[in-house]
């Protein structure tokens, strides 16, 4: 986990993107290479500045998104930590190349600054509109991670957490923040080196000869090497055998796909990262994620002052869905609450977890504007 | 499987753990490139780690999966990008992409003129049959106008890509064209593109008779190599016949030399001024 333990370190006042930015560099993010876009644009206008000052770093600005997530392929083949940051538009460009990333076992970090759609949409106003997109934008089944920050200091702790999870189980991972978040500057804490952890990605110890690419192992990650380091192996986005090479063996198609869906859902209680507040006596409970979140947390104070028995599930992780945490929520409270600026991306979780258990209110709101405490307080004080 | 020897060149830099045979018809020129390709990084005496192969999609794309290097068969269109990646995370190694007509220019056309306009140390092989071939035959960039293509059944209407002057206009610092006939200068083409510094071109025509050749008038493939032997003459030689009068030939030969140092030198000659502080 990458939550700091004690806060007496350097403070530093910083945008959301910084916030992103300086993460990344914590967790050893050396490579950068993307397209800017709106509101997105901060985190790579500072890795310009920043990478070429760190040793090995490098950055370089593609003619397009799909572009830049090429080259964060390319380069974390060749054993990189790499970062691309874009929003809406161009995380569509991006999804055939998330797949890629995902049947190939790339580590990569994505982060999609989220703003008003569809298309060209609402370029610096906020919203929640891609949560299903970075599940499910990419062709085929596979399994992804995604998650969230609700504040400038988590764009810090998230981006690290990203990084240490896209190491750790070799696959793409989505960071969902929305415009005011990454807008909004706030003074923020940088954890010393000793604070958090860096995971990397795990090397093969045997001979290159003895090497095979995509062998299962006990945590169902393969070992990574990286390009030119003398295990020299096949990487295809095609369905492969374990040596890398295409295949259409309904065996090993299936072998593959079913580890690439357990490597990551055997882990659920690593990756799914959620904070509870107030939730221990919760009667109605908010379940939300980035900026939305704060309000929630605002709403449910005032909602206890007022004597409503009111608690928070705030997502750090959207997907795979923490079902757990929902269903230990839906125990205790009778109704629950999601408030979301899309018309109902993650609702649609909570109420296939419910399944008719209790009730479930939505707040949706797609006008380019947040969601305030006072519109969520309304609806915890009536039910 | 290393130590399985061969008794010709290729042998050394086939993946015997391969499942062979290979995707390749017969008649098609890309086996050939795949030769040449190996002679040429045999010649130069490169380790074979130090060597990437990043290939797009389509038959050309096939190549990678066969010989001994650092192989990634990439998304349609998208080689250069993953090689731009490559190559500035690991500016010491010699990553050579290997492309269609269709990849290159078609849906990766952006990539192409900005890889050439970035000048990334990359070597691109552009392996050229004027036609789409593992998709079935269709039209490409560089389908010759009037040729019969499934999706043009009445003969094509627009004009094609010249690949070198595309390259040349777009700032490359190497650009060359050859053919799978001309076997002995497309190796050094392909050495020389490989050692130039910055983005290197090696234009490559080569033949499809299953989904071009049957469908406009080549009777073998015997035919199409004859027509290579015909037409991709020395671009002087080119140069010496009146406009009129050139009909399908293509000139060969190198058009560009530059020695503009690479984008991932440049970076991190600036990367090293930085971290010294100046």
């Amino acid at each position: 986990m990458a939550r700091p333990k004690k806060k007496k370190n350097k403070e530093i006042f910083a945008l959301g993107n910084e916030a992103v930015v300086e993460g990344a560099l914590l967790a050893g993010c050396d490579f950068y290479a993307g397209y800017p876009i709106t509101p997105s644009s901060e985190i790579m206008e500072i890795m310009a500045q920043r990478l070429p000052k760190i040793p090995n770093g490098s950055f370089v600005q593609m003619e397009d998104e799909i572009g830049g997530l090429g080259a964060v392929i390319g380069a974390s083949l060749a054993g990189r930590k790499a970062l691309t940051a874009t929003s809406g538009p161009g995380f569509s460009l991006m999804q055939e190349h998330i797949g890629y990333g995902c049947i190939t076992e790339t580590p990569l970090v994505i982060v999609n600054v989220m703003r008003g759609g569809p298309s060209t949409g609402l370029p610096t106003s906020p919203a929640q509109g891609d949560v299903q997109q970075a599940r499910w934008g990419t062709h085929g089944d596979h399994s992804i991670i995604v998650l969230s920050a609700s504040n400038v200091q988590e764009c810090l702790e998230m981006t690290i957490e990203a990084f240490n999870l896209a190491e750790k189980y070799r696959t793409p991972v989505i960071l969902l923040i929305d415009e005011i978040t990454a807008h909004t500057r706030e003074k923020i804490t940088i954890p010393n080196e000793d604070e958090f952890e860096v995971f990397n990605r795990t090397l093969p110890t045997m001979p290159p000869e003895w090497y095979k690419p995509y062998e299962e192992t006990v945590r169902g990650v393969p070992p990574m090497p990286a390009i030119g380091s003398g295990y020299r192996f096949h990487v295809t986005g095609l369905t492969h055998d374990v040596n890398g090479f295409p295949t259409s063996r309904p065996d090993e198609v299936r072998e593959l796909n079913e580890r690439l869906f357990r490597k990551i859902d055997q882990f659920l209680h690593d990756v799914q990262i959620v904070e509870e507040i107030d939730t221990e006596d919760a009667e109605v409970a908010v379940i939300a994620y980035g900026t939305v979140a704060r309000s929630a947390e605002l709403a449910v104070k005032q909602a206890r002052d007022l004597g409503v028995k009111a608690g928070l599930l705030k997502l750090k992780t959207l997907f795979p869905y923490p079902r757990k945490a929902t269903e230990k929520l839906m125990y205790r409270a009778k109704t629950i609450i999601v408030p979301e600026m899309n018309m109902g991306q993650i609702s649609r979780e909570v109420k296939r977890v419910n399944n008719g258990q209790v009730s479930v209110r939505t707040i949706n709101k797609v006008d380019g504007q947040i969601i305030t405490p006072a519109e969520i307080l309304k609806v915890l004080t009536r039910v | 499987m290393a130590d399985i020897k061969g008794t010709q060149l290729i042998h050394e830099y086939l993946r015997h753990n391969k499942k062979f045979p290979h995707v390749f018809c017969s008649g098609c020129g890309h086996g050939i490139v795949l030769g040449s390709l190996i002679r040429s990084i045999h010649g130069l005496g490169l380790s074979k780690d130090d060597v990437c192969i990043v290939a797009g999609i389509g038959c050309s794309g096939r190549l990678a999966a066969y010989v001994d290097f650092n192989t990634v068969h990439t998304c349609h269109g998208r080689a250069l990008t993953f090689a731009t990646g490559i190559k500035m995370a690991k500016p010491g190694m010699h990553v050579i992409v290997v492309m269609g007509d269709g990849d290159s220019m078609a849906i990766g056309g952006n990539h192409l003129i900005h890889a050439a306009r970035r000048n990334i140390g990359v070597t691109a092989l552009i392996l050229n049959n004027n036609i789409y071939g593992m998709t079935g035959g269709q039209c490409s960039p560089t389908t010759p106008a009037g040729a019969n293509t499934q999706t043009t059944p009445m003969g094509q209407m627009e004009q094609s890509f010249d690949c070198a002057k595309l390259c040349t206009a777009a700032g490359a610092n190497y650009v060359a064209r050859g053919s799978v006939f001309h076997v002995k200068r497309l190796d050094s083409m392909i050495m020389e593109g490989i050692m130039n510094p910055g983005f290197g071109v090696v234009e490559i025509m080569t033949p499809c008779f299953t989904q071009y050749g049957r469908k406009n008038g080549f009777k073998s493939p015997v035919d199409m190599f004859h027509a290579l032997k015909k037409n991709v003459i020395q671009s002087d030689r080119f140069d010496a016949i009146p406009e009129e009068e050139r009909g399908e030939k293509v000139p060969s030969g190198v058009f560009v030399k530059k020695d503009t140092p690479g984008l991932e030198e440049k970076f991190y000659e600036m990367a090293a001024r930085c971290q010294g502080g100046s």
